[in-house]
């Protein structure tokens, strides 16, 4: 096979494949590019967190309540649970298909997973809201 | 037969009968190196850290929720066991961290040579440990 500029294609994959863009798997790079992201966004907004809750060691909840509230603050905490559950679930998801190997209960254990991560998520971000409105 | 897959798995010796064929060496067989053990320690961490958002949650929802209901959880935080947690959660979060830049760095294409992903990997544990006790300094004068 040769590309339009005369040079041979270096691939084993059909053109349609490579379109399609979804691999072995076939569910795509989808869930890869996801763990990345979120990884990289995960990166300052962890090392912002761990300096926050030193900066509030031993506070009361008005004064965490207050520090929460501010808009700056509640925007990178509302960011924080979201990459923090989104890289968490797929994290938990690969370690289930990996070591879960019959079909009903690697099915039941992503479901449970999956939803547990979505409760706890949206309890953080409810909270979060709730000081900051 | 639980799994198709199992047909492979099974032989008959000379004499007819059935026995299960040997698999591929797994984990206990290899000597553990640096990399090996913190690629396992970077799925551990990532585990303990699922099970740390608890923490995180019970945090958030205690400071919307009442004074008393924050007391309860700081006084939780507080206690030896609660610091132990804490502790625990500290290491795993400022290791899975650092090793995630390392694999970041992998995905762009970086850091492959032999002598590369031994001295990274090196450099995570030990800017762990060093972190680890920085935060915990500051921590601790702070609180």
């Amino acid at each position: 096979m040769v590309a339009k500029n005369g040079d041979p294609i270096r691939t084993m994959r059909s053109p349609l494949g490579r379109v399609r863009g979804l691999g072995a798997a076939r569910s795509g790079v989808a869930h890869w590019w996801a763990q990345r992201l979120t990884a990289l966004a995960l990166v300052p907004l962890s090392l912002w967190f761990i300096g926050s809750i030193i900066a509030l060691a031993g506070a009361d909840q008005a004064a965490a309540a207050h520090w929460a509230g501010h808009t700056v603050n509640a925007v990178l905490l509302l960011c924080l649970v979201l990459a923090t559950f989104y890289h968490m679930q797929l994290g938990l998801q690969v370690v289930i298909e990996d070591y879960i190997h019959t079909e009903p209960s690697r099915l039941a254990a992503l479901l449970a997973t999956k939803s547990v991560v979505m409760l706890l998520a949206l309890a953080a971000l409810i909270s979060v809201l709730r000081l900051a409105l | 037969m639980q799994d198709a897959r199992e047909a492979l798995m099974v032989q008959r010796r000379s004499d007819g009968t059935v026995t299960r064929r040997p698999l591929s060496p797994h984990l206990q067989v290899y000597r553990p190196q640096i990399t090996s053990v913190l690629s396992v320690l970077h799925r551990a961490t990532g585990i303990a850290l699922a099970a740390g958002t608890l923490l995180l949650v019970a945090w958030l929802v205690a400071a919307a929720s009442s004074p008393a209901a924050y007391r309860g959880v700081a006084g939780f935080v507080g206690s030896p066991f609660g610091l132990l947690l804490l502790f625990g959660w500290s290491v795993a979060l400022i290791y899975h961290l650092l090793n995630g830049i390392r694999h970041l760095a992998w995905d762009v294409g970086l850091g492959f040579e032999k002598g590369e992903y031994r001295r990274s990997g090196r450099a995570v544990v030990i800017g762990t440990g060093a972190l680890t006790v920085v935060v915990w300094l500051v921590g601790l004068i702070a609180w």
